[in-house]
Formats: structure tokens, sequence, C-alpha cells
């Protein structure tokens, strides 16, 4: 009698034994999805993401958006693990309020990244698995972007994207705000407007392609009047 | 005795397993170099169907993902099977594609062989007959319905083999939202606007809470009078109109070298297709 071999030898039944006794795996992480985007002008600076919170094939939320302000002049953008935004923001709130009272002065967005490359570093052996973006003002006014990785490596940009679409809006942002690989194009300034319309307008490609990124998006400007917040439509799909 | 066959003589009867394990040497290899073996694309999807008073109703999403990103946002799920039995798959997209295309084939032979129009109990039986011999590596889930002599069929094959005869089905990663407003709402005998919001609303369900589904809603009415392929019955997703203007003008490709090579050609037919560029 035949019965279906694998790659044994022919004619040799597959032998089922038991291998002792199995580690199964906890895995302490999950993936919640999600899109952030910062992008620093003159004198004014965009923190956007997407408010869909999902996990595997579902969806937990439509309204989590990934915006955190932290001061009047500082917004941050976390998206990974849910878990860990939420606890890391509490940590970086608490944080805050600690310099606030030992210094008598609001953290700058400098002294912010600063921090949070030695919060995230403090944990390099079981890390935040968060990705994060700073957005905000410094001290002379102009818009900052601070990007991280989820052990605290960061480097100021004038632009970037973060989270689950972020490989497809880093080079969209790259040829429309940084004019990579274009000639003969001419290296007009980023207006705000201009920079609004064009998150918006990326953030609707990505929600075109990437199943983890629709629902809303939530803009966040900041400028020296303070922060406006705006909420526009997404897929959702 | 079986010892004595070369490895290269087919066994008769069974699946050969032959190409598993050359899979297997090269996938090894290949991660060994630095690199991942292709995944096969999976469709994500919610596809159901339903019996109604004068038919069956199939209804199916319209995205594919590759892992989860978004292939195709308008790919057809509603495969021909016969003139009056249509299949929806799931699961791998070139499993389900291919399985059902040598199905309409043998289907086809078998008219002409029996002279008599197709059962659908009869579409099913070669479905299970054939994802059985390939104990589940054919990863294609399927809802076959359609009307026959005997009257409206509804089956659904899973990719081991098995199958199941009900009033409504739903496969595919969107299933469970699925089924919960069949659950909700069927009844036997419906009218068929009834029947078909039904389905548009089980397809919906699935498109907006199932990361795997999105995008349209495809629905297929079979009754004894015909076939309606309604592709495209919902569009409740709308691309985002964008602001900007991102047309590139030209000249914005730097050109280092051009070499131009005339050819002399005779224009003997000329076709236009539309691309779908949305």
């Amino acid at each position: 009698m035949l019965s279906a071999q694998t790659f044994g030898d022919p004619g040799k039944m597959k032998e089922y034994h038991y291998t002792g006794p199995v580690e199964h795996r906890f895995s302490p992480y999950a993936f919640n999805g999600g899109t952030v985007l910062a992008v620093a002008g003159e004198d004014f600076a965009i923190v956007a993401s997407d408010t869909r919170l999902s996990e595997g094939y579902s969806i937990h939320s439509r309204d989590s958006p990934k915006c955190y302000k932290l001061t009047d002049t500082t917004v941050l953008g976390c998206s990974g693990f849910h878990g860990d935004c939420l606890t890391l923001t509490k940590i970086i709130d608490a944080r805050l309020k600690m310099y606030k009272h030992s210094n008598n002065k609001t953290m700058t967005s400098g002294a912010i990244a600063a921090m949070l490359s030695t919060i995230l570093y403090g944990r390099r052996f079981f890390p935040y698995y968060v990705y994060n973006i700073i957005g905000g003002l410094d001290e002379e006014g102009r818009g900052a972007v601070y990007s991280f990785d989820p052990v605290g490596s960061y480097q100021r940009d004038t632009y970037k994207a973060g989270g689950s679409a972020s490989a497809m809006l880093q080079p969209l942002l790259d040829n429309q705000i940084g004019f990579k690989n274009m000639e003969g194009v001419q290296h007009v300034p980023l207006t705000q407007d201009k920079a609004v319309q064009l998150v918006k307008d990326v953030f609707i490609s990505a929600a075109e392609r990437d199943v983890y990124t629709g629902d809303a998006l939530r803009i966040c400007v900041i400028t020296k009047e303070g922060i406006n917040e705006q909420t526009i439509a997404l897929r959702k799909d | 005795m079986l010892n004595s066959l070369s490895p290269c003589e087919l066994q008769t009867g069974g699946f050969c397993f032959e190409n598993s394990h050359r899979n297997a040497v090269f996938e090894s290899s290949l991660s060994e170099a630095g690199y991942k073996a292709p995944k096969a694309r999976k469709t994500g999807t919610t596809i159901a169907g339903l019996v109604y008073k004068d038919g069956v109703i199939l209804g199916a999403d319209t995205r594919a993902t590759d892992d989860m990103v978004v292939a195709d946002k308008n790919c057809m799920k509603i495969h021909y099977i016969a003139p009056k039995i249509y299949c929806c798959g799931a699961g791998v997209a070139a499993d389900a594609e291919i399985t059902t295309q040598v199905m309409s084939s043998n289907v086809e032979l078998h008219m002409l062989n029996t002279g008599r129009p197709p059962l659908v109990a009869m579409v099913t039986r070669q479905l299970k007959q054939m994802l059985f011999r390939y104990q589940g590596h054919v990863g294609s889930s399927l809802i076959v319905g359609g009307v026959d002599v005997t009257g409206a069929h509804l089956y659904s094959v899973y990719p081991h083999g098995s199958y199941d005869k009900l009033p409504f089905l739903t496969m595919g990663s969107g299933a469970a939202a699925a089924v919960s407003v069949f659950e909700d709402r069927f009844k036997p005998n419906m009218e068929l606007k009834e029947a078909k919001q039904l389905v548009r609303d089980a397809i919906a369900a699935g498109i907006f809470c199932d990361l795997g589904s999105g995008s349209n809603v495809d629905l297929c009415v079979i009754t004894e009078a015909g076939v309606e392929h309604l592709r495209g019955y919902d569009k409740p997703n709308a691309k985002g109109k964008r602001e900007g203007n991102y047309r590139y003008k030209p000249g914005t490709t730097a050109v280092l070298t051009k070499t131009v090579t005339p050819l002399s050609l005779h224009v003997v037919n000329e076709s236009v297709q539309i691309m779908d560029t949305e």
C-alpha cells in the first residue's frame, strides 16, 4: 500500500515520534501598523499620521492617531507596537515635567530628541518596538524634524516618513521635497500650504497600496502661533 | 520491491513529491546566499455565495495582496467554468486562477463526451478530487455556484479537498466578517433585490473589516434564464482627490546618451486597450 511520502526513501513510511519537550515562544511584541510623516519648513513643521490601529488582518480602531503633543512647539509621531507607544509617551511626558520643574523652562525640540535617544537606548536589550519621528520648531524658530530607529539612533532631517508605508512614502518625498532624481527643476522653498497639500496627497497614495494605512489622516501644523490640528478622511477598506 | 525503482520513475497513484525535495534544497541554498525564495501571492479576499428564489448569487471583493501591500486594486475573482456555473476563488491567486481554468476545460470536454450540460455537483467532484490529489499544496479555496437541470446549487471546496453544500457560504480572510452578515439576514427563497443587497453587504463587511480585502464588490447572478456578471457592482471606495499636480515636464529625467536606430516596419494591425490607471 503506497502512502504519501515526502522525501524519504520510496516505500518507507515517514516516522512520527515524540521529539521531547517543545518550547513554544511567546512574543512580547505585536505589530499595530500605522504610518507617520514629518516635514520641516522655514518657520513651520508638520507632523502627520494615519489613525488606523490594526493587528493581523483586523482593525482595532479607526480613530487612534499617532501624533502626541509634547510641548507647544513639539509633536511626536510614533508607530509600531501600540503598547510601547503608549508607555513611551507616558515616560516622555513625565520626563518633560521633571525637566520643567528642575530647570524652570520647557524642553526644546533638540533637547527632547537627545533625551528620547537615551531613553530608547536604555532599553537596548529589550527595545521599545516604536518608530519615532519628532517634529517641531528649534530655538531659532525654524522647522526641525528628528527621526529615530527603535534603539535610539537619531538625526535631524528636513523630512522623514516612518511606519508601515514608510518605504512607499520616503522616495516620493525625496522627489517632491528634496527634488532628487530630477533635472532642470527650480528648487523653490517649501511653503506651508504646499507642504500640507503634499502630505495629504502622499497619504492618499499610501492608503491605496498599504493595507495598514487608511481610515483618516491627522495633520498637526506647528508654527510660532501654536499647534493647528486637522483631520482628513482616507480610504476605509 | 519498490526500493529498486529509480527515483525518476513516477510512482503509480498519489502525488509525486520530488519537487518538494528540490524546493527544500533550493530554498536552503537561496537562504545561504542571502536571498528569500519567492512567496506565492495570496489574494487576501472575501468571497461569498447564496442560493435565492430563482438561482444563485456569487460575490467577491477585488483586492489582491502581496503580503501586506496591495498588488492589484481591481482583480477578478469570479471565474467562468461553464455557461451557467461560475466559481469564486480565494487563497493563492495563481492556484485559484489555474484550477478554475483547468476545471473549465475539463467541463467542456465532459459536455462533449456525454452530450449533456454540466452539473454543479460534477464540477465540485472534479475539483475536490484534484485538490485532494495535491494534498493541500494547491492553495485554492473555491465557492462553486450555478444552475443545472436539477436546480440551483452552491458548494465550497477547501484546499485539502473537502467540500460543503449549503444555502450560503463565505471563504477567504474576510469570511468571518461576511458570514456574520449572512447569519443575521439570510432567509430561504429571498427575492432578487434583497438577495443582491445581502451579498453586497456581506462582501462590504469583508472589504471594510478585513485588511486582506478591499476595493469593489463584484457580483454574479446565475438563474435558469442566464448569467448576469456584474463587474464593479458597487464601488464604495473611491481614491482620494489629490490637490497637487504631479506631472513631470519633458526633460526632467536626465538623458545621458541617445542612440537612434530607425526600423522600417509596416503597420499590419492596430488595437487599443485601455489601461486601468486609477
